[in-house]
């Protein structure tokens, strides 16, 4: 299995890079992984991602595109709470990139 | 953008491509691990004797599906198949014509099966009698090609002989899982779908959580409060739908057509969350005993709920397997109320209550769209809705009409029952294979560009989960912009008029005016 380092440590990753152990998560994970895809994550990209990861907590699955918005758009904004907004964050999908980016596994199906 | 070639759209129309050989040999999903393969029934990586089983494991289904042995022997070499596929068409590799896709199974089964193949085996040439000895190039070869059909049976609409490259396909992968070499995509979603009740894995509190912040936004924009209940019990209709209609756009505003036409049509409904997944894998994989265990968890939630009626959501190949095999994977029906279709589509239900004059549209709201719709294959070619033949395709149409003014359909050869496949059907939906199905959605992205230019075509209309989620995907590599997929349903939910919406709305506004 592929591994990527963070803080000195090897994380193991699947084929498509997305934690193995959802445990491994730390913030620097995040860091790692977006540096190696030449994305820079501001405060807007970690109130996704926080909020990824608290609703995994809850859930144990990824929010849905309109649990997200909605949650987004209520933090910061009407104007941000649309997926528009959460694809110039994460132009690869929010569903996919901020998943991978949260520790969390990679939504599977018609999606 | 993308780290492969994508073809520039410049007329409105394909054309045979010149050959280049070997272009997608490279091309493959992800091997399915020890953890997705054995739950399904299948050995957890390549076994041992795993030419023995392929040789085994052909006969046994050559010999139990009539209609394979008959597409493997009746082939004649006419050509007419060639250049029908989309995968074909969009990647130019020769493997991916129909015919010579169908061959890297024909030649093993020619090679132990026929007798002309095992005579001219034994004089050392079975390559006259296209018969070719099995070794683990050839299992590749069937692992990467058959990768690369999307089961849409476009060449089999063509075929003078009818054979089916769809059932081919099923076969080489079913045999392949025999072997211990899945498909992850496939494989991790039908073990899922096994354990939690839907492919993407929303546990029943996640799904509530969810439909509970659809009722809100409804509710929000039109001021009524329509209910997308969960495991109700005694309720009419047993809504089955693809998971992607709960999580991803735009099948979440379809979802909310569907709602909205229930509430006006005043039945009450619910969604399993046991059975929360119309789209059954198990057929991509060609795997009879997982269609059947998925199938047979509708049929227990459709018991245990204490419905009258089945009602399927939009999802393409959902619809095959519920129109064409869910009576003998887990029938009978007979405890649900014989005078509805068992099951019924969501767009036959909408198209009813239209025809009899029980919803009322504004179809201004959708005026800011000129809409096409594009067939989904298994829509289109192994199913049908309504009671005439082309049901599947008017009814649809039908119901986009209703709800919208301005509609234009594609070039008729790339429509109907000659509709191209979207390029991520069949199992191929996933991210290993982009390159695939970007090149794949050409031939859709071409008609599309055609109305485009001609006709001022704005947004394409689809009736499977798959459809809009690869379109919303790809078609941003040929210059169009993901919001421009919507859902058959979102029309109707933005033009449908609630009839116990408050009264004052935008409609008392115009009357002031007035």
């Amino acid at each position: 299995m592929a591994t990527i380092e963070v803080n000195g440590k090897q994380l193991e990753v699947d084929e498509e890079g997305y934690l193995a152990d959802l445990n491994d998560w730390e913030p620097a994970v995040a860091e790692v992984m977006s540096k190696a895809e030449d994305a820079e994550l501001t405060d807007a990209h970690w109130e996704v991602i926080n909020f990824l990861r608290e609703y995994y907590e809850e859930y144990q699955i990824a929010p849905a595109v309109r649990v997200l918005t909605k949650a987004i758009g209520k933090k910061l904004g009407k104007d941000k709470g649309n997926s528009k907004y959460l694809y110039e964050l994460f132009p690869y999908g929010p569903g996919k990139q901020a998943c991978k980016y949260a520790g969390l596994p990679k939504p599977t199906g018609c999606v | 953008m993308a780290d492969f070639e994508v073809a520039k759209i410049t007329k409105g129309y394909v054309s045979i491509p010149k050959l280049k050989e070997g272009t997608m040999a490279h091309s493959q999903p992800f091997i399915a691990k020890e953890k997705f393969q054995v739950p399904l029934g299948y050995p957890g990586e390549l076994i041992d004797n795993w030419k023995e089983v392929v040789i085994e494991k052909l006969k046994e289904l050559s010999g139990k599906y009539r209609s394979l042995k008959v597409f493997l022997d009746s082939c004649i070499k006419c050509g007419a198949c060639t250049d029908k596929c989309h995968y074909f068409i969009g990647t130019q590799d020769p493997k991916n014509m129909p015919v010579a896709r169908q061959d890297l199974l024909r030649q093993v089964y020619r090679y132990y099966h026929t007798f002309t193949g095992r005579l001219f085996a034994k004089l050392g040439i079975p390559g006259f009698v296209g018969a070719k000895e099995l070794t683990k190039e050839v299992i590749d070869d069937w692992y990467v090609y058959f990768h690369q059909c999307s089961q849409c049976r476009r060449c089999s609409v063509f075929c003078p002989m009818g054979i089916d490259t769809a059932e081919i396909s099923m076969a080489a992968r079913e045999i392949l899982d025999q072997i211990g070499v899945g498909q992850k995509y496939c494989n991790e979603i039908i073990e899922k779908a096994g354990r939690i009740g839907n492919n993407l894995g929303l546990p029943e509190p996640a799904l509530l959580d969810t439909l509970e912040g659809l009722e809100e936004e409804i509710e929000d924009d039109t001021g009524v409060a329509v209910k997308l209940p969960l495991d109700k019990k005694g309720v009419d209709i047993l809504l089955v739908t693809p998971s992607a209609d709960f999580f991803a756009e735009p099948h979440v505003d379809g979802l909310m057509g569907y709602a909205k036409v229930f509430h006006e049509a005043g039945v009450s409904w619910t969604v399993s969350s046991y059975a929360s997944e119309a789209a059954n894998f198990g057929m991509f994989i060609g795997s009879y005993e997982n269609m059947r265990k998925l199938s047979l968890r509708i049929r227990k939630a459709a018991i245990d709920l204490g419905v009258k009626r089945i009602v399927f959501g939009e999802c393409g190949h959902a619809w095959r397997v519920a129109y064409s095999f869910l009576n003998t994977l887990a029938g009978p029906f007979d405890f649900l109320d014989p005078n509805y279709p068992v099951p019924q589509h969501i767009c036959e239900f909408t198209y009813n209550m239209i025809q009899n004059n029980e919803l009322t549209f504004d179809k201004s709201q959708n005026d800011d769209m000129t809409l096409t719709f594009h067939d989904s294959c298994n829509v289109a070619r192994a199913s049908r809705m309504g009671d005439e033949p082309g049901g599947q395709f008017k009814i649809p149409r039908a119901v986009i009409k209703a709800a919208c003014n301005n509609y234009v359909d594609m070039p008729s050869d790339t429509i109907g029952e000659s509709t191209f496949c979207c390029g991520g059907g069949g199992g191929l939906l996933t991210d290993d294979l982009m390159e695939l199905r970007v090149k794949g959605a050409l031939p859709r992205a071409t008609a599309l560009t055609h109305v485009t230019n001609e006709y001022g075509v704005t947004h394409m209309a689809a009736i499977c989960a798959i459809c809009k989620s690869q379109f919303t995907k790809v078609l941003p590599y040929y210059g169009f912009t993901m919001d421009q997929i919507v859902s058959v349903h979102q029309l109707v939910s933005s033009a449908i008029v609630l009839s116990d919406a408050p009264k004052d709305n935008e409609e008392s506004d115009e009357t002031d005016a007035a």
